[in-house]
């Protein structure tokens, strides 16, 4: 940026904050240095107006609250002030300790949004007082929004709610399918990113795995488009609908194998035939089905049928694919 | 919001007096770079252009006034700028959401200390704090995360059982832990192992049990930390290829594991051929057995027998004659 520019925005910060009074644009130009000079041409005051509206947005988009109004009911325009009370953060002192989580903290994102955020952040959080160590040496890699690429596009709309677009593929469909959702927010559950949302096609809330996304979502419309719902918990939404339910399931396993199953089960004793039997619980029975088939002639399934029907089916197919060969 | 290099110095230009107001007794200029993230050179140029700016009047006594002596720096006039900007959403969101993940990691920081800074957070971020559209839940295995990094710290080796799925078997083995990462979902620990002679990852979630013994850690000198930026899964171009036919229930193995070759195929109905690159058959054996009859092999020809025939087997504890078996 033009340092003139950045000086012109840094007196025009001072100058609003050091008044009570609104002030309007003509006297910000004839007060603060940098504005085109009124010459009285309407070339002059063109450029002034485009200036000044960039300097607004700019500041706006820092997250300076302009404020607009009149000082009296004898003003004949707006004018602008900023209220410091409003623009300053407020008190806030750390103990060491509390820093240090602090500049742990920061060290957890890698997405350029929110990376980038924390680094502000902590500027400010320096510029209040507060010493942060950041150079403590964590003997991690943290890597909790790593290589998501719809997640910044995601995570803007659900911020700004607005409605959100998509191509969105799961794995046992060909070709993937536009969605069009209020996104609510965005959830790393258990190492994988979802996308919560309400779904305006099929008229209910959904769960979108965010590698499943393919290219990138477009927020159409206008900020402040819907309202999510007030008790909204977000993991919870994901668990409800990647979790479910839990499921008992007994099996059999022969003696010393089957190390992965029992790692998860609780013991039950040995059976008649000198098999343990072994209870497990899951949320997810036909990836547990999966797993018990993968053991082969080591595990057999005692209950529930569905269960042991769900396995018989797979083992079925597993064995007709080497044929007599 | 895009972090365009305008809003950038803003930020820092406008957080730069508060914070030496908030020192008065000045700062080494080389520190407050470092502070900012920025170079002693950019720090001067920002300094030289806050002197222009001030109150309006613009007189000499108006302008922000620095003092400089030796390499130490300090404001003299802050034209009432005392305190930083209040935090954006994204940087209120970006702290919070990542201050409450630190609290379902245990053991990196005291959590009271965790919940305090979280708290006082919150409490100054205001409204931009309440607005969290994102969270995130972890699957720490508390304990054992706590043990590896207690490890760590005081650089000791540590004694493990360690399940390996793709052998079915629980292994004891003696490590010299060198980093902890969180990669796609789940923690591992990066460490020598004396008994492989190696470095190899561990995932947590596959320790049964972990203690720290007295001995120091002495990861060996050619013992370097690998870069995951691609994934955990790294087979060598050298290694066996397993040509599998993917399902349209398994494709998911494609977007899950590197895999080269892929081509669409009829059979199976919306299927994908691929190719996976490995060393260890027994883990392509149990990833083909895994997918229940989604996927096909077409190479080598004697995993698809071998995982055919184990079923046979176990059908016949249910006692169910396998169709095709003559």
């Amino acid at each position: 940026m033009a340092a003139k520019r950045a000086e012109r925005l840094v007196n025009l910060v001072i100058a609003l904050l050091s008044t009570r009074q609104f002030v309007t644009a003509a006297r910000i130009r004839s007060t603060v240095p940098g504005y085109e000079a009124d010459d009285g041409t309407a070339r002059a005051d063109e450029a002034f107006k485009r200036m000044f509206e960039r300097d607004k947005a700019e500041l706006r988009e820092m997250g300076v609250p302009l404020e607009t109004g009149r000082t009296s009911v004898f003003d004949t325009e707006d004018g602008y002030r900023i209220a410091r009370a409003d623009y300053e953060l407020p008190e806030i002192h750390l103990t060491g300790e509390e820093a240090a989580a602090v500049g742990l903290a920061v060290r957890l994102w890698e997405s350029a949004q929110l990376a980038g955020a924390a680094q502000s952040a902590l500027v400010k959080l320096k510029a209040a007082g507060v010493e942060v160590d950041t150079s403590r040496a964590i003997p991690i890699q943290p890597r909790l929004d790593r290589g998501e690429a719809a997640f910044e596009p995601c995570y803007a709309a659900a911020r700004d709610r607005r409605r959100l677009q998509f191509d969105y593929r799961r794995p046992d469909e060909d070709a993937a399918v536009r969605r069009d959702v209020q996104p609510w927010g965005v959830v790393a559950w258990h190492g994988r990113w979802y996308l919560v949302g309400f779904d305006l096609d099929r008229q209910a809330p959904r769960v979108f795995r965010l590698s499943r996304v393919t290219g990138t979502p477009r927020a159409v419309g206008p900020a402040g488009a819907f309202e999510p719902p007030a008790d909204l918990d977000l993991p919870a939404v994901v668990a409800g609908q990647v979790g479910g339910t839990e499921h008992l399931v007994v099996v059999r396993a022969r003696p010393g194998t089957a190390i992965g199953v029992r790692r998860h089960a609780t013991s039950l004793g040995p059976a008649d035939d000198g098999d343990d039997r072994l209870e497990l619980r899951t949320t997810e029975p036909w990836a547990l089905a999966d797993q018990l088939a993968a053991h082969g002639a080591d595990v057999v399934v005692e209950a529930p049928t569905e269960m042991r029907d769900a396995v018989i089916a797979r083992l079925t197919r597993l064995a007709a694919m080497g044929g007599t060969a | 919001m895009t972090a365009t290099g305008t809003t950038d110095r803003m930020t820092r230009l406008l957080a730069l007096v508060p914070y030496l107001a908030a020192r008065p007794d000045g700062v080494e200029v080389a520190e407050a770079a470092r502070d900012f993230g920025v170079t002693e050179r950019q720090l001067r140029g920002d300094l030289e252009l806050l002197w222009m700016c001030g109150l309006p009047g613009y007189g000499p006594g108006d302008l922000i006034d620095v003092a400089f002596e030796g390499d130490r720096v300090r404001v003299t006039f802050s034209a009432g700028m005392v305190r930083p900007l209040r935090l954006t959403t994204d940087e209120a969101v970006s702290l919070v959401v990542a201050l409450r993940t630190l609290l379902e990691l245990p053991g990196l920081v005291e959590r009271d200390a965790v919940s305090r800074a979280l708290a006082k957070v919150s409490a100054a971020a205001g409204a931009a704090g309440r607005v969290t559209p994102v969270a995130v839940s972890m699957d720490a295995r508390a304990e054992t995360l706590a043990v590896v990094r207690d490890a760590l710290e005081r650089r000791r080796a540590l004694y493990l059982h360690y399940y390996v799925p793709t052998r079915d078997e629980r292994t004891e083995r003696t490590v010299d832990p060198m980093q902890l990462l969180f990669v796609d979902g789940s923690w591992y620990l990066e460490a020598w192992c004396r008994r492989a002679e190696g470095v190899r990852l561990f995932r947590l979630d596959r320790v049964d049990e972990v203690a720290v013994l007295d001995e120091p850690a002495a990861p060996p000198p050619q013992a370097t930390g690998r870069s995951v930026d691609d994934g955990v899964y790294r087979p060598g171009p050298e290694a066996p290829a397993v040509r599998l036919r993917l399902a349209r229930r398994a494709r998911w193995v494609a977007d899950y594991y590197p895999v080269e070759d892929v081509v669409p195929v009829d059979d199976p109905p919306g299927g994908l051929a691929v190719t996976v690159r490995t060393a260890d058959l027994a883990w392509a054996r149990r990833l083909v057995a895994t997918l229940g009859g989604h996927a096909v092999v077409d190479e080598p020809a004697e995993i698809g027998a071998q995982v055919a025939a184990e079923a046979r087997a176990a059908l016949a504890r249910y006692g169910v004659r396998a169709g095709g078996d003559g």
